[in-house]
C-alpha cells in the first residue's frame, strides 16, 4: 500500500510539472533544431526522387525544381507577366531571326515561311557569368585538373560530389552551349527533344548518325550492359547546325522558318554543358556510384545541388558564384496590390536554401504544411492547393482555419487540359470511308459531345476548379479570343442570352438517329450500340465513381459505355496500338503557344501511325486541319496567325474530335511569411524569386506548435493507477498463507 | 548439429532458386520488359528506340528463361533470369533499372530499419510477455477478464488505424512528435517514438493473447503445482519456471522473424516516411524496378532460411533435451 501510495504521488508530481509548463518548446518540427529561423525554403516532393536531372534528358514536371534552379538556358520568362513574355536568362538579349533563302540571300523578316530556306539565330550571351562551383573544374598547384585522370580505386568509398574536397570554376561561353545542342544526338542517354529537334537544327540528323558510329567505335570492345564507357566528347564532333562565333555568341541555324524554336530555347534541353563534367562523369567507377551528371547537376544557375539522398531529402543551395539577377518591376496589373512589386530591383535569390523532403501520403503532407513546417506543400504542382481550396468551399471551419493562418491559395487557368479523344482510326466513331459513312460517324460524335456534361463533371470530381473547354486552346495563349471559336463550340454550345448553354440531350438524341442509332440503336440490325472507353489508370474504388459518371453520360442518350480501365503502361501500348475506341487523357504545355495544342491534331503526328512517336492520339487527319497548321507554324503571333488558328479550331469543332473537356484551375500555396509567390506551370526558375521572412515563421511555428503534454501526463496517470490494484493484489496474494485464508473463509462464513 | 545445419543449408540453397524462380515468373507475368523500359524512362516523347536501347543496355532485350536460337549451354545462360537473377548467389546485386547501386543502397538503409525495427520488436517482445504473464498471474479476476477483453479489442484494429490515429492524436492534436521523417543523432529518438509505440501497441493484442495460452498450459502442469507447493514465490514460479518451459513456442515466433527486422518494416518506413528497406522495396514495386526487387525478395527469403535454421538452433539453448541430427 505505500509502495502504491509513493507510485501514485510520483505520477502526480510528474503530471503537475508536465502542467506547470516546464515542456513548452516545440517538439514536432521534421527538420533539425533551429532550421526555422534560417532563411531556408521548406517544401516536399511526392512518391519518389526525380529520375533525370540532366539536361539532355529531363522532361518531366517534378525535375524541374531542381534543373531551372541549377541550370540556365538562353532564355526564360517575364515572372510577372501574363501573357507570358520571353526573357532572357543567360542570354544577353532575345535574338532576333534572320531568314535567308535557298540561295543563301537574306530576307525580310515578314517573308513567307515557304520562301525561308533558313533561319539563323545569333545568341548573344552575357559576359563573366560563372560555373557553380564542382570538381570536375578543380585545378591542383600547378594547374591541373585535379579529378580528370582518377582511377577506380579513388573513387571507392565517394558517393557524393561533396566527397571531393577540391572545386573550381569558370566562365560561362557559347562553347558550353554548342556542347549541349551537338549531345541532343547522343546515343547514350535518353534525349527526348531530338526527334523534333532533328527535324529543325540544321544537320542534327546526319550529325546523330556520325556520332552513333562514334559512340560505336567507342565501345566497340565493351559489353552493351557496360557502365563505364570512355568519354564521348562532343568537342571532336562539329556540325552546322550549333556554332560558337565567338567567346560569347551562339549561333543557331533552323531549317525552314519555326517561330516557335524561340521558346525551345527557354527550356533546359539548351543549358549549358561544360565538358569538364562530362569528362569528370566518364572515368571508371563513377556511373555506378550514381556520380553522373543525372545526379550531380553542374550549372550556372541560382542554385546548386548540394545534397541528393534519393527518395528522402534533396537540398539546393545559393551558387555562390551567381552573379545576381533583379527581381522584376512590372506584371500585371493586379499584381501591384497583391504585394508581388514590392521587392522591385533587389537582386535574387532571396533565399539561401531549399529543402525538398519526401511525403509519401496526404495526411503528412498537409499536416506538415499546416504546422509552418513546409513553406508550400508542393512547389511544381499545382493540384494540391486545389484541394485546399475545395476543402474551404466544403467547411466553414476549414475556411477559418486558412484565413486564421493566412495561408495564401493564388489561383490561375494553365496551358492545361484534360479531355475524351475519339480515335479516328476506329470504324464506328473514327473518320469512315465512304463520304455518308464519314457524316453518319462525326454526327455520332457530335452527339456525344453535347451528351458529356463537364460542367458536372467539374463540378463533382473537379469541386468546381476548372472551366470547361469549347475547343483544344486554353485561355491566356495567343489565338485565345473572348469573341474567337476557342470561346465557343458551336456544335455543343450555344449562345442564350449573352450566355454560353450548352444544347439540350434532344439535339444530340436527333444527331445520334441521323448517325444511324435512333435511342442507341443500330437502325439495321437493332442491336445496342456499345462504345469501349479507355482509361489510364486501373479501376480502383476512387476512379469507379467517375467511370460511372460516364456510363451516364452516354446513358442519356442510349448508347452504353463498356469502361477498359487498365495501368498507364497497357493504356500507352493501346494508344501506340490505335488499339482503342474512346480514351480519357491531358495535355501539359511544353511552351505558351497555340502550336503546342494545335499539333495535338496535326496528322503527320498521329501516334499509331507513327510507332507512337506522335501526339496525336486521336489520329486526327484533317487535310484541311493540316494545311492551315503548317501554315501558321511559319507564322509569329498577328492577324495571319490568329485567322488561322480560328479555322483550326472550327474544323476541328466541326468534326468532333475530341469532346473538349476542361481546364482544371490551377492554384499555389504559400504560408503568410512566403512572399511573391505567383502561380504558374510554364515559368520553371521561379524559386529565386520568392522570399521567406523566417522571424515571422520561427514565431508562428512556436505559437502553432506548443506541445500539450497533460494527456501523455494524464495516459501515464491512469495507467499507474489502474496497477495500483493490480500491485496491491499481487502484494495481498504474496502474504497469503493456508491459515490467513482459512481465517479469512471462516470470518466470512461466520458473517453469512 | 554440424550435419543438420549444413543439410539446412543445401535445402536453403534449392528454396532460394526455387523463389528466385517464382518471383521472377510472377514479375514478368505482370509486367513486360517494354513496360518496364516506358515506365523508367518516363516522361513524355518516348520513341520506341530508346525502349529499345533502354532493354539492351540493362540486358532485358534476351529472352526470359530460354533462348531457342543459341548454341549448347547458352540457351540457358543467355537469358534475363539468368545473367539478372542467378547472379546474386554470388551476392551481386548489381545496379537498379534506374542506375543505382543496390548494394550502396542496401547498406544505407539498413541502419534506418534497424533502428526502427529493432527496438519495435524488443520492446513488444518484452511487453507482451509481461502483459500475458500479468493476465495469467491474475487469472480468473477481473484484471483478467478485461486484461482478455482489451487484447481482443487491440488485436480486431487495423495497424493501419493506429497509424492514422497516433499521427492525428500524438502529432497534429497533441503536437508531441514529428507527424513522419528521419533524421540521425539526438533527434533520431524524436521520430522514432511514434512508430515504435504504435508498433508494439499494434502487436500487443494479438500476441499477449496467444502467449497467455501458451502459459496457462504451463501453469497447469505438475510441476508448477510442485514449485508453489515447496513455497516459491508466484513472481519466481512465474518468471523462473513458467516462462522457460513456455519458452519453445514463442521462439518460434520470435527468432525466425529477428533476421527480418533488416528488412525494415513496409507500412511503418512508408507512412513515418523513414529511408529504410521497407520503403526501398516498395518504391521499387511502384517504379517496376525488377533488378531491385529480385535483390529484396532474395535478401530476405535468405534471411528467412538463416532466421529458421537460428530458430532450431535455439531450441537447443532453451531445451537441453531437443537435440538436431
Amino acid at each position: 500500500m505505500r509502495d502504491a501510495g509513493i507510485v501514485s504521488r510520483f505520477a502526480v508530481a510528474a503530471l503537475a510539472s508536465l502542467l506547470a509548463g516546464g515542456c513548452t518548446q516545440v517538439s514536432n518540427s521534421p527538420h533539425a533544431r533551429g532550421a526555422e529561423k534560417t532563411n531556408t525554403l521548406f517544401t516536399a516532393f511526392l512518391e519518389r526522387s526525380p529520375k533525370y536531372l540532366d539536361p539532355t534528358s529531363s522532361y518531366s514536371n517534378d525535375e524541374t525544381p531542381y534543373t531551372y534552379q541549377v541550370y540556365e538556358p538562353l532564355y526564360g520568362y517575364h515572372y510577372l507577366k501574363r501573357p507570358y513574355q520571353l526573357a532572357p536568362r543567360a542570354a544577353a538579349a532575345i535574338a532576333p531571326p534572320h531568314y535567308f533563302d535557298k540561295a543563301g540571300k537574306e530576307l525580310p523578316l515578314d517573308a513567307p515561311g515557304e520562301a525561308v530556306a533558313q533561319t539563323v539565330y545569333d545568341v548573344p550571351l552575357q559576359k563573366g557569368i560563372l560555373f557553380a562551383p564542382h570538381p570536375a573544374f578543380a585545378k591542383d598547384a600547378a594547374g591541373a585538373y585535379a579529378y580528370h585522370a582518377l582511377r577506380r580505386e579513388d573513387v571507392a568509398g565517394k558517393h557524393r560530389i561533396s566527397d571531393f574536397p577540391l572545386t573550381g570554376t569558370r566562365e560561362l561561353t557559347a562553347h558550353d552551349y554548342v556542347y549541349a545542342i551537338r549531345r541532343l544526338a547522343t546515343p547514350r542517354i535518353k534525349s527526348p527533344s531530338f526527334s523534333l529537334m532533328s527535324e529543325y537544327i540544321v544537320g542534327l540528323k546526319d550529325y546523330a548518325t556520325r556520332i552513333a558510329a562514334a559512340d560505336h567505335a567507342l565501345r566497340k570492345d565493351l559489353a552493351p550492359t557496360d557502365r563505364d564507357l570512355p568519354m564521348l566528347d562532343f568537342r571532336d564532333h562539329a556540325f552546322e547546325g550549333a556554332e560558337a562565333i565567338d567567346r560569347y555568341t551562339l549561333r543557331v541555324r533552323i531549317n525552314g522558318k519555326y517561330p516557335q524554336f524561340k521558346y525551345w530555347l527557354a527550356m533546359t534541353f539548351f543549358s549549358p554543358i561544360p565538358w569538364e563534367a562530362e569528362k569528370f562523369y566518364s572515368q571508371p567507377g563513377m556511373a555506378e556510384k550514381n556520380l553522373t551528371l543525372n545526379y550531380w547537376p553542374v550549372g550556372t544557375g541560382p542554385f546548386m545541388l548540394t545534397e541528393f539522398q534519393e527518395n528522402r531529402r534533396h537540398v539546393l543551395e545559393r551558387n555562390p558564384n551567381f552573379r545576381g539577377q533583379p527581381y522584376p518591376c512590372e506584371g500585371e496589373p493586379k499584381d501591384a496590390a497583391q504585394g508581388l512589386l514590392e521587392d522591385c530591383g533587389k537582386r535574387t535569390p532571396f533565399v539561401d536554401r531549399i529543402v525538398f523532403s519526401i511525403e509519401k501520403e496526404a495526411i503528412p503532407l498537409k499536416a506538415k504544411f499546416f504546422q509552418g513546417y513546409y513553406d508550400s506543400p508542393l512547389i511544381e504542382r499545382l493540384d494540391q492547393a486545389t484541394d485546399y481550396l475545395v476543402e474551404m468551399a466544403d467547411s466553414e471551419d476549414k475556411s477559418a482555419e486558412y484565413r486564421r493562418k493566412g495561408i495564401r491559395l493564388p489561383t490561375t487557368i494553365e496551358a492545361n487540359s484534360w479531355y475524351i479523344g475519339f480515335n479516328m482510326l476506329d470504324p464506328v466513331v473514327g473518320w469512315g470511308k465512304a463520304p455518308a459513312e464519314r457524316e453518319r460517324n462525326r454526327k455520332l460524335r457530335q452527339a456525344l459531345s453535347i451528351a458529356i456534361d463537364w460542367e458536372e463533371h467539374i463540378q463533382i470530381f473537379e469541386k468546381g476548379q476548372g472551366m470547361v473547354a469549347q475547343g483544344p486552346l486554353p485561355p491566356g495563349l495567343f489565338g485565345y479570343r473572348d469573341d474567337g471559336p476557342a470561346a465557343l463550340d458551336p456544335v455543343v454550345y450555344r449562345r442564350v442570352n449573352g450566355q454560353l448553354e450548352r444544347r439540350p440531350i434532344e439535339d444530340a438524341k436527333r444527331l445520334l438517329a441521323e448517325a444511324g442509332y435512333p435511342d442507341g440503336r443500330d437502325a439495321k440490325s437493332g442491336q445496342p450500340l456499345v462504345l469501349s472507353f479507355d482509361y489510364q489508370r486501373a479501376l480502383t474504388p476512387e476512379i469507379r465513381p467517375k467511370m460511372q459518371w460516364y456510363q451516364k453520360q452516354f446513358a442519356k442518350i442510349g448508347v452504353q459505355l463498356e469502361i477498359r480501365a487498365t495501368d498507364y503502361n497497357r493504356f500507352q501500348d493501346k494508344m501506340i496500338k490505335g488499339n482503342h475506341q474512346i480514351f480519357f487523357w491531358g495535355w501539359l504545355a511544353d511552351y505558351p503557344d497555340a502550336e503546342n495544342f494545335l499539333f495535338l491534331l496535326y496528322g503527320p503526328n498521329a501516334k499509331a501511325l507513327t510507332n507512337g512517336n506522335g501526339e496525336n492520339v486521336s489520329n486526327y487527319q484533317s487535310p484541311e486541319f493540316d494545311r492551315r497548321y503548317e501554315a501558321m507554324k511559319y507564322e509569329d503571333d498577328g492577324p495571319a496567325k490568329a485567322r488561322l488558328i480560328d479555322e483550326m479550331i472550327a474544323i476541328a469543332q466541326e468534326d468532333a474530335v475530341w469532346s473538349w473537356g476542361y481546364f482544371p484551375t490551377s492554384a499555389a500555396a504559400f504560408h503568410q511569411w512566403v512572399y511573391n509567390g505567383k502561380p504558374t506551370q510554364i515559368i520553371r526558375n521561379h524559386l529565386q524569386y520568392l522570399r521567406v521572412d523566417p522571424k515571422l515563421r520561427a514565431a508562428k511555428i512556436a505559437e502553432w506548435n506548443r506541445p500539450t503534454w497533460w494527456p501523455v501526463a494524464l495516459i501515464a496517470l491512469a495507467l499507474v493507477v489502474s496497477v495500483v490494484p493490480a500491485v496491491r493484489a499481487y502484494r495481498r496474494r504474496e502474504r497469503e498463507n493456508a491459515a490467513r485464508a482459512l481465517a479469512v473463509r471462516g470470518a466470512a462464513e461466520g458473517a453469512g | 548439429m554440424a550435419g543438420y545445419v549444413a543439410r539446412r543449408l543445401l535445402y536453403g540453397v534449392f528454396i532460394l532458386v526455387g523463389v528466385n524462380l517464382f518471383t521472377f515468373i510472377l514479375f514478368f507475368t505482370v509486367n513486360t520488359p517494354d513496360d518496364m523500359a516506358r515506365l523508367n524512362i518516363g516522361g513524355k516523347r518516348v520513341t520506341q528506340e530508346a525502349i529499345q536501347k533502354w532493354k539492351v543496355e540493362r540486358g532485358y532485350d534476351k529472352p526470359l528463361l530460354y533462348d531457342a536460337r543459341a548454341a549448347g549451354s547458352e540457351k540457358f545462360t543467355h537469358t534475363i533470369f539468368f545473367e539478372r537473377s542467378l547472379q546474386l548467389f554470388a551476392f551481386r546485386f548489381g545496379a537498379s533499372d534506374s542506375g543505382r547501386d543496390i548494394g550502396y543502397e542496401i547498406g544505407e538503409r539498413i541502419g534506418p530499419s534497424l533502428a526502427l525495427a529493432l527496438p519495435t520488436f524488443l520492446l513488444g517482445v518484452f511487453a507482451t510477455v509481461c502483459t500475458a504473464l500479468l493476465m495469467v498471474f491474475f487469472r480468473a479476476t477481473y484484471l483478467d477478464f478485461w486484461g482478455v477483453a482489451g487484447a481482443v479489442v487491440l488485436m480486431s484494429i487495423s495497424a493501419l488505424f493506429y497509424i492514422i490515429i497516433g499521427q492525428w492524436f500524438f502529432s497534429t492534436l497533441l503536437r508531441l512528435v514529428p507527424i513522419s521523417g528521419f533524421a540521425g543523432g539526438w533527434d533520431l529518438f524524436v521520430f522514432l517514438a511514434l512508430p515504435i509505440v504504435i508498433g508494439v501497441v499494434a502487436r500487443l493484442g494479438a500476441d499477449a493473447l496467444l502467449y497467455r495460452t501458451m502459459f496457462l498450459e504451463e501453469v497447469s502442469k505438475d510441476y508448477v503445482r510442485t514449485a508453489r507447493a515447496k513455497g516459491l514465490s508466484e513472481n519466481a514460479v512465474l518468471f523462473r519456471h513458467v516462462l522457460r518451459n513456455a519458452l519453445l513456442p514463442i521462439l518460434t515466433s520470435t527468432v525466425a522473424i529477428l533476421p527480418l527486422l533488416f528488412l525494415g518494416s513496409l507500412i511503418m518506413e512508408s507512412f513515418f516516411g523513414i529511408p529504410g528497406l521497407g520503403s526501398y522495396t516498395i518504391d521499387a514495386i511502384n517504379a517496376q524496378d525488377f533488378a531491385v526487387v529480385r535483390s529484396m525478395v532474395f535478401v530476405g527469403s535468405l534471411l528467412y532460411i538463416v532466421g529458421l535454421i537460428l530458430t532450431d538452433i535455439s531450441y537447443t539453448v532453451a531445451d537441453p533435451r531437443v537435440r538436431l541430427a
